[in-house]
Parts: structure tokens; C-alpha cells; sequence
């Protein structure tokens, strides 16, 4: 018979082993299914997903900047899970944010010095994505309104909000796009550091990851989140103001979505479409969760993703395939991560025959 | 202008998936289990039928020789094995492994979406077919195949009699799930499981069967709406991400109905109406003004859960363990 009894704290290394042991274990699998879909020998497989991944200059530019958006949008949702708040509206908060610099671009281009632009549509799309969150914050902090389908409603509400906007704003009329924004101006445009496009993001998430790491382990504020995510009751009975606490933290996490939104926007795309947050909003639930929350670990959590995404992008290029193929190897991993979490918290012990317990 | 006899049909036709899915969501909750899976399960639901009846059509060649019977067999065995299938992955995962309901149910939605569109965009190549859209025009007939008296009883006819089996098949279901859930033993035991797992564990029931039970029946529920949508609504042609949010609007649904499946049939015709009412608002030139009415479905949502948690009433709770593992050397 198998019983299973609680494990005491494993040691890090062991954490870190099952963790890659699983990880191995998934990649093995999207191996083989890749060979059984498109023929290649598994080998080529992993040779070819490198190379998607880290092929060229180019290639790995990107791979940094979509490993940035992602790990942008996974400190943003961080605060609020830590608190048990699932906001999965991190797509909505996105949309907005990148809604708003993209109308301050619009609108203000031209008749104010390029420095106040970007200054303007920066405070634009912080304010905006931390509206959107703290819509739900309220009610949630309350009347205790399920905050899970509410975000996720307010995401909806912010894509058609964008597909008013794309067809207000269309060029030219009857085309469905905005088009670059600016083009020949380039007001409202994040400065290029150095020359390189993505460089600027990047820095921005690597110190807003460093920023989020000191928040919530060493300020009063990252405590009080610990604490209401523990126990309300506790937070209460500590004197701690829940209801302002949940607000105030939403607000921080829509103000990071709307950071990520204004980076898609005015830092690289240069335009707005109802697509542009991409599913990051969700994929980096996940993101944030693989990593237990903690924002060093989310560094590698999202390059990992972003990784495999790209690096199906390219099989699926390769092969004249659909570009789903990336979700599909993703969901994968995502489910031989998930289980392995239970051989962390969980020890399993096989009885022997004779009622005797190992142990 | 505004005509009632076309708008019902239409406003049915669009509630069908969201009941459906409503419906499964419901009998999985009420085990305690919260799948946010179900869209996910849905794409998957919807491409396995279309994989089997491609398959099927294919293999029989000309459309005029096909089996009815097969034709409608195949795809629905394969819609119902390929949601079991996401079913025991989720149950597998958060029963057995107690993992996080919330990250895995994303999980398998990213899944299950990539699933549909890789294969609704690859199929054609992998099985190296020479046609240009999966178009299942034959299979999709059998689908739509009205009641006899549809055509000629006029209005009457177009606004009760003109859906496909499916459609019956989904108002069935929902109602057969009120009857089990609120009149039956087994409907007893599988609330108490959800309401408090480590009570109903005392009083002998077998904990991991029925959420497993549950949940699997909920996620095949839930895989025929996608398999409607494709083959009775979307007329046999899968395009990619065309299904969109459905399923998230489905799992919205469940609060909408306070956990009823008997009002999950009204909640989603009214929905189903909503996702349309855009297309008879008369705009004018404003083009733009309607994507502004494409809102009202999620504000709608939005405004219910609001004025549900206002109200607080003991009766219109979630599943008091709801999202919660059930550990028995826990207690």
C-alpha cells in the first residue's frame, strides 16, 4: 500500500533538483512529441529550439526583451498573490496602460516638447492600469467580490475598450490599424540606450525585479502583504488595515501592468492593437506561481517560458507548422512542473507487505 | 430592424456553448473543484470532434456515401474521449497531486487553446490532405439536422424547433443535473464533498471519486459546447481562435446562476443575446460605437457579481470548499 505523509522543509538543493528533474523530464516529452509530429530525431529537436532561441544577434535580442515584458508582468501580479488576491487582469492592465500612452502619443504629439510627452504618458499609463486593478480592489476589499472572474471580466471590458479606440483612431480610415504612431516625429518614443531597441526595457525590468525583491522582503509594507495573505484574521487582529492594504497593493500591481503596457508601446511596437498584451497577463500567473512568488526565481521562471515559446516558434516556422505549437510544449512543462511541487511538500511511502512501514 | 423571430434563434444558438459549458463548470465546482480549465477543455472538445469527422470524411470520400449515424458517432465519441482525457489531467494534478487549482486550470487552458489552433492550423498538413480549410460540410449537416415541423410552422417553428440535436441535448443536460444535484443521493453526497470534504469523509464517502467523477463529467459537458459551436454554429469550419472567450464567459455564467444549472438555461440565452444585441443596436455610420456594445456581456457579468456579493445571501454561496485540495492527514 502507498501512504503519503508530509514532508519536513527539504533542503534547497533538493528543491532544486526535482525541480530540474521535472523540467528534464517535460522537455524529454516535448522531445518525442515533436519528433512524433514533424519526423525529426529528437536531437534535432533540442537543436533546433536552441537555435529559435539563441540562433542569431537578433534572436537573442528578442528572447531578452520578451523574457523582460513577461518578467514585467509577473513582478506586477506578484503583491497581490502574495496577498491571495488572483488577479488574472493582468491582460486588462496591460491593454489600458498601453492604451493610454498610446493616446498621450496621439494627442499631445506636437503640442508640447517631446521630454513632457513621454513624462505625460508615462504618469498616463501608470495611472490607467492601476485604475484598472483598483476597480476590483474595492468591491473586493468591501463586499468581498470574487476578485478571480472580475479581473478577468475587466479584461474584456479593456479590449473592446482598445477596439473602440483602434477604429476611432485608425490610419488610414477603414484600415482596422493605427499604424506606427508618430512616425516621423517620433514624439512620445522611449530614448534608445546605446542604439539597441530592446536595452532600455530591459534595464527598466532588471531594476524594477531588484525594486520588488527589497519591497517585499525587507519594507513594513511587503510584511503586512505576508501577513493578510496568511490570515485576515491575524492582519485584523495585529492592527493591521486589510482594506488598505488590499487597495494600496492592487494599485502597485495595475500601475506595473500599465509600466509593461507603456513599454509595448511607446518603447518598441510604437502602436496599440487589441492583441498586443499576447496572453502575457496569464502566462505569467504561472510565471509568478513557478517561482513561489519570489522575484529572483521568476528571472529564470520566465526565460524558461519565453524560451520554449521561441524556440517552437522556430520548429513550427521550420516545419509549416501553427504557431500554437509553443502552447502546446508550454502547457507540458507547465504540468510536469505543477505535479512535481507534491514531491516537495510530500513524502510518499510504500508499505511493505508485512504491515511494516518503512521509513 | 429589430425582428424577435430572427434574434431568438440567433440569441440561442450563441447560448448553447456557454451552457453547455456552464453546465459541466457547475458539477465540477459543486465537488469542489474549480476548473478554470473549462476553455481550454472546450478548444479541446471542439478539435477532437473535428479530427475524428476530418478523419472520417476523408476516409469515406464522397460526402453523399457517409454513415448518418457515423458521421455523427465519431466526432462525438472523440469531443467526449479528448475532454475525459483534460478531465483526468486536471483531476490527476489537483487531486492526487493536491495541486494549486488556479495555476493548473490556467495551465491547461494554455494547453487546451494551443492544442485547438495547432492542430485546426496543422491538420490539413500533417495528414497531408489537399483542401484549403478544414470544412466539414457533410459532418456539420448531420449536426444541424432540425426537428421535422421547423420549416413549415413559421415563426413558432424558427424560434423553438430550428437547432441541431445538440442543442436539445445541452437544455437536457442542465436540467438533468439540477434534477441529480439538488434530488438525488448522489447529489447530496457529491454538494457535501464540495462543502465540506472532510465531513463527508466521516460519513464514508469516497472523496477522490467523486471529484474525480464529477469533474470528468463537467469537463465532457463542457467539450460538447465547443463541438456545437464548431459544427452546428460555425457550420463544420474551425478557424482559429474563433471560439474566443466563450469559455470564460461560461465560468462567469456559474456565479451569474448562483450555482443552478435550471438557471443556467434563461442566464445563457440572455447572455447569448447580450454577445449579439451589437449587431441590431442601430449605429449608423459609427462603426466604432459597437465594439464599445461588445462590453455589455462582461459588464453585465461584472454588475451581477457585484450586487451577488452585496447581497450575501447563505443560499447563493460558492461551495464552501471551493479551490481548496482535500488532504485527509490534514485535518
Amino acid at each position: 500500500m502507498i501512504h503519503i505523509t508530509k514532508r519536513k522543509e527539504l533542503a534547497p538543493q533538493q528543491m532544486l533538483a526535482i525541480r530540474l528533474g521535472a523540467i528534464v523530464a517535460a522537455l524529454v516529452v516535448c522531445g518525442v512529441i515533436t519528433a512524433m509530429v514533424t519526423g525529426l530525431n529528437p536531437i534535432s529537436v533540442y537543436g533546433a529550439m536552441l537555435n529559435g532561441a539563441f540562433g542569431s544577434q537578433r534572436k537573442i535580442w528578442i528572447l531578452l526583451q520578451e523574457t523582460a515584458i513577461l518578467l514585467c508582468v509577473s513582478l506586477a501580479l506578484t503583491p497581490a498573490f502574495r496577498m491571495k488576491f488572483w488577479n488574472l487582469g493582468g491582460e486588462g492592465q496591460i491593454l489600458v496602460g498601453g492604451l493610454a500612452a498610446a493616446a498621450v502619443m496621439l494627442v499631445m504629439g506636437g503640442r508640447l516638447p517631446n521630454a513632457l510627452v513621454i513624462l505625460l504618458e508615462i504618469v498616463a499609463a501608470l495611472a490607467a492600469g492601476a485604475v484598472w486593478a483598483l476597480i476590483p480592489a474595492v468591491f473586493k476589499a468591501r463586499w468581498n467580490t470574487n476578485e478571480t472572474l472580475f479581473t478577468l471580466m475587466m479584461n474584456y471590458v479593456a479590449t473592446q475598450l482598445v477596439a473602440y479606440y483602434v477604429i476611432k483612431w485608425e490610419v488610414p480610415k477603414g484600415s482596422g490599424k493605427i499604424g506606427i504612431i508618430n512616425q516621423s516625429t517620433e514624439i512620445g518614443w522611449l530614448p534608445q540606450i546605446a542604439g539597441y531597441k530592446y536595452l532600455l526595457n530591459i534595464i527598466v525590468v532588471a531594476l524594477l525585479t531588484v525594486g520588488m525583491y527589497a519591497y517585499l522582503k525587507y519594507s513594513k509594507h511587503g510584511y503586512e502583504i505576508s501577513v493578510v495573505g496568511e490570515s485576515t484574521n491575524t492582519a485584523r487582529y495585529v492592527g493591521i488595515k486589510v482594506e488598505r492594504v488590499i487597495i494600496r497593493t492592487l494599485v502597485l500591481s495595475g500601475a506595473i501592468c500599465g509600466l509593461a503596457g507603456l513599454l509595448l508601446v511607446a518603447g518598441t511596437d510604437h502602436t496599440i492593437t487589441t492583441t498586443i498584451a499576447g496572453g502575457r497577463g496569464f502566462t505569467a500567473v504561472m510565471v509568478a506561481w513557478l517561482a513561489k512568488f519570489n522575484p529572483a526565481v521568476m528571472v529564470a521562471s520566465s526565460a524558461l517560458l519565453e524560451f520554449m515559446g521561441r524556440g517552437a516558434g522556430e520548429i513550427s516556422t521550420a516545419y509549416g507548422l501553427n504557431h500554437s505549437f509553443g502552447d502546446i510544449l508550454t502547457g507540458i512543462i507547465l504540468f510536469f512542473i505543477i505535479g512535481s511541487e507534491f514531491f516537495i511538500t510530500y513524502k510518499v511511502n510504500f508499505q511493505k507487505k508485512g504491515g511494516e512501514r518503512d521509513v | 430592424m429589430f425582428s424577435l423571430v430572427s434574434f431568438i434563434p440567433r440569441a440561442v444558438a450563441q447560448s448553447i456553448p456557454l451552457l453547455l459549458g456552464s453546465t459541466g463548470e457547475i458539477v465540477t465546482e459543486k465537488s469542489g473543484n474549480l476548473n478554470l480549465g473549462i476553455p481550454g477543455v472546450m478548444y479541446v472538445g471542439g478539435i477532437c470532434g473535428v479530427i475524428g469527422s476530418f478523419l472520417y470524411e476523408r476516409s469515406v470520400g464522397d460526402p453523399a456515401q457517409m454513415n448518418a449515424f457515423l458521421g455523427v458517432a465519431i466526432p462525438l465519441t472523440c469531443c467526449l474521449l479528448g475532454s475525459l482525457l483534460m478531465g483526468l489531467l486536471y483531476c490527476f494534478l489537483t487531486v492526487n497531486l493536491r495541486a494549486n487549482q488556479n495555476v493548473t486550470g490556467l495551465a491547461m487552458t494554455t494547453f487546451g487553446v494551443g492544442f485547438g489552433n495547432f492542430f485546426g492550423g496543422s491538420l490539413i498538413k500533417l495528414t497531408g490532405a489537399e483542401v484549403p480549410t478544414i470544412s466539414l460540410g457533410a459532418t456539420s449537416k448531420l449536426f444541424r439536422t432540425t426537428l421535422p415541423f421547423a420549416g413549415s410552422t413559421g415563426a413558432f417553428g424558427k424560434m423553438f424547433l430550428s437547432f441541431g440535436f445538440l442543442a436539445y441535448l445541452a437544455i437536457a443536460i442542465a436540467f438533468a443535473a439540477s434534477y441529480v444535484l439538488n434530488h438525488t443521493r448522489v447529489g447530496l453526497q457529491l454538494r457535501a464533498v464540495g462543502e465540506d470534504p472532510a465531513t463527508a469523509d466521516a460519513a464514508g464517502i469516497n472523496i477522490t471519486r467523486y471529484k474525480y467523477v464529477a469533474t470528468c463529467l463537467g469537463c465532457m459537458i463542457a467539450g460538447l459546447g465547443g463541438l456545437y459551436y464548431v459544427m452546428d454554429y460555425a457550420n463544420g469550419i474551425w478557424s482559429n481562435d474563433a471560439f474566443g472567450d466563450r469559455g470564460w464567459l461560461a465560468i462567469a455564467l456559474v456565479i451569474f446562476t448562483i450555482w443552478r444549472p435550471n438557471l443556467a438555461v434563461p442566464a445563457s440565452i440572455l447572455f447569448g443575446g447580450l454577445y449579439i444585441l451589437y449587431l441590431y443596436i442601430p449605429t449608423g455610420k459609427n462603426l466604432a460605437i459597437k465594439e464599445l456594445y461588445k462590453m455589455l456581456p462582461y459588464i453585465v457579468t461584472i454588475v451581477v457579481l457585484v450586487i451577488s456579493s452585496l447581497r450575501n445571501k447563505r443560499e447563493n454561496q460558492p461551495p464552501e470548499s471551493l479551490g481548496l485540495p482535500y488532504f485527509r492527514e490534514e485535518r
